[in-house]
């Protein structure tokens, strides 16, 4: 525990002076400190000081128990192959820093971008010979929530150009496309009305660097694909499935938006 | 705000009228309630021709399946905690609008900001990917529509 405190705290400086060197705000640059970098904030910001509080304690934050799992499926040899994440992977803290940084990732094989759960999969299912994990099983949220806590402190820097492009504008396109009966796009709460008191949410910008989160009201870890469904269902809008092409290339966007932030994994939120 | 200068003025150059055919919002399909939207920034006629009722309109205000117009407005209604701060405070609306520019922006704003956060409550067709059970439905029935616009004439 000691080492992932000592780790973000470095990390978080860093980001800090690189933020000021960009010639950020100075005063609110030094209020929200590396959770805000140029306009771009995260849901951190937000949040109330007690909800801050649980989350940058890890002996409060309820989410580092998920870590700990993590950690424990990361050792377990499974599958026909009789092997585990670490006979190939060695030591997480080298091998999968900086990971949640540049994921969702384009796949030549798929054709398509992957994100952190698929890329797990992948390694289940072509690697060790065992069967997939179901999204959303405790099982995939804790091996995402450990993959990705391992590069946390470190800014967001997903790539958009190239083979990506296509992509990029899908999510790009699927982030201002209005939906629902409420007929809302993701944009008009999360883009022109952020720090907007909407009944009694605060509505954040809607980033993605602290995902899988830990959300109060769920009273356990949830996914981004999770995320993506409310927001769809609460404007009425026939949600996709959580690991659909669709909210894989809408989460590459939503990363992107997030470009700089720190990965906070797991994060606490409301 | 730009567009609704610009709308503005192209409705009510040509003076405009555009015919909306839209349905009920029950649970069965009713017959489609035409309205005319006049000089591009009023509906002057009710949808019903039945004087809509304030204090259910209130009610309608508050309820989050219906207008939950609190989501976004502060209104005079103290015992409930939360009022969103997306919108104007609609305190004294009625000493602003009048009733027919009440029913446009409760029907569609959309024809006043095509960019706009606030619903079309009276908008029956036209949504991507709307959920099944919302399907060939408007928010509000036309009849709550009214009370609605009744309820906002108390405001001033
Ligand atoms: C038999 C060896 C093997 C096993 C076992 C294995 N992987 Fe992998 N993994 C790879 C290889 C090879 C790659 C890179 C090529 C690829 O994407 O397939 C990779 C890539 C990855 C990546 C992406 C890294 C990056 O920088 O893009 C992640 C994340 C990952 N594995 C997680 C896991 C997890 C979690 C497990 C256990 C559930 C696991 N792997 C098991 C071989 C393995
Ligand atoms: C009607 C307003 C509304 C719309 C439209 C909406 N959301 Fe949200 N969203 C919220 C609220 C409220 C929350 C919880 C408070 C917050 O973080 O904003 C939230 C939270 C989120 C979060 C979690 C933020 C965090 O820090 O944990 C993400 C990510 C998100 N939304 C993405 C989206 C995406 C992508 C879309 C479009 C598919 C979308 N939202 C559409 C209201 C909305
Ligand atoms: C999702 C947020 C949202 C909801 C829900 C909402 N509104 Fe609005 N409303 C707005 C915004 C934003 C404006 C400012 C003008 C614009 O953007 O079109 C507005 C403007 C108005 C105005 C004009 C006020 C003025 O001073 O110009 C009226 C009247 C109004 N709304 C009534 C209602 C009523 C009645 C309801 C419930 C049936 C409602 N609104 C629900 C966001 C909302």
């Amino acid at each position: 525990m000691q080492r992932f405190a000592t780790k973000l705290t470095a990390s978080f400086a860093a980001a800090a002076i690189v933020t000021i060197a960009m010639g950020a705000d100075a005063d609110v640059g030094d209020k929200y400190g590396a959770y805000k970098v140029e306009d771009r904030r995260s849901g951190f910001t937000y949040a109330t000081k007690e909800t801050q509080r649980i989350q940058v304690d890890d002996f409060e934050n309820p989410a580092m128990i998920w870590v700990d799992d993590g950690e424990a499926l990361w050792n377990k040899a499974e599958g026909e192959a009789s092997k585990s994440c670490a006979s190939c992977h060695n030591d997480a803290a080298e091998s999968m820093k900086g990971v949640a940084t540049v994921f969702p990732k384009y796949d030549p094989k798929l054709g398509r971008m992957k994100n952190v759960e698929k890329q797990i999969n992948i390694c289940r299912t072509e690697r060790m010979k065992a069967k997939p994990w179901k999204l959303e099983s405790n099982e995939m949220l804790a091996m995402t929530v450990y993959v990705r806590h391992q590069s946390r402190g470190m800014p967001m820097n997903v790539k958009v150009d190239g083979e990506v492009a296509p992509f990029f504008e899908a999510g790009k396109k699927f982030y201002y496309q209005r939906r629902g009966q409420l007929d809302l796009a993701c944009g008009h709460c999360h883009v022109d009305n952020p720090g907007g008191q909407m009944r009694a949410n605060i509505l954040s910008q809607g980033q993605s660097n602290g995902f899988p989160t830990y959300r109060l009201k769920w009273q356990r870890v949830g996914s981004i694909h999770r995320r993506f469904r409310g927001c769809n269902k609460q404007v009425r809008a026939i949600p996709y499935k959580a690991g659909s092409e669709e909210y894989t290339n809408l989460e590459l966007y939503v990363a992107w938006r997030g470009r700089g932030l720190p990965v906070e994994t797991p994060a606490v939120r409301n | 705000m730009k567009s609704k200068a610009l709308m503005l003025l192209a409705f009510g150059a040509v003076a405009m009228f555009v015919a909306g055919p839209a349905w009920a919002g029950d649970k069965k399909m009713m017959k489609p309630v035409n309205y005319k939207v006049v000089d591009g920034y009023k509906i002057p006629q009710s949808l019903t021709g039945k004087p809509g009722d304030a204090e259910r309109g209130r009610k309608l205000a508050i309820n989050r399946k219906k207008g939950n117009c609190l989501a976004c407005h502060i209104l005079p209604i103290p015992e409930q905690p939360f009022h969103g701060k997306i919108g104007p405070n609609l305190n004294q609306v009625a000493e602003r609008y009048s009733e027919g520019e009440i029913r446009l922006r409760v029907v569609d704003p959309k024809v006043l900001n095509p960019d706009t956060i606030m619903p079309s409550f009276y908008k029956y067709d036209g949504f991507h990917r709307i959920l099944k059970k919302f399907e060939g439905k408007s928010i509000l029935s036309a009849q709550e529509v009214e009370d609605i616009v009744a309820y906002m004439l108390t405001l001033k």
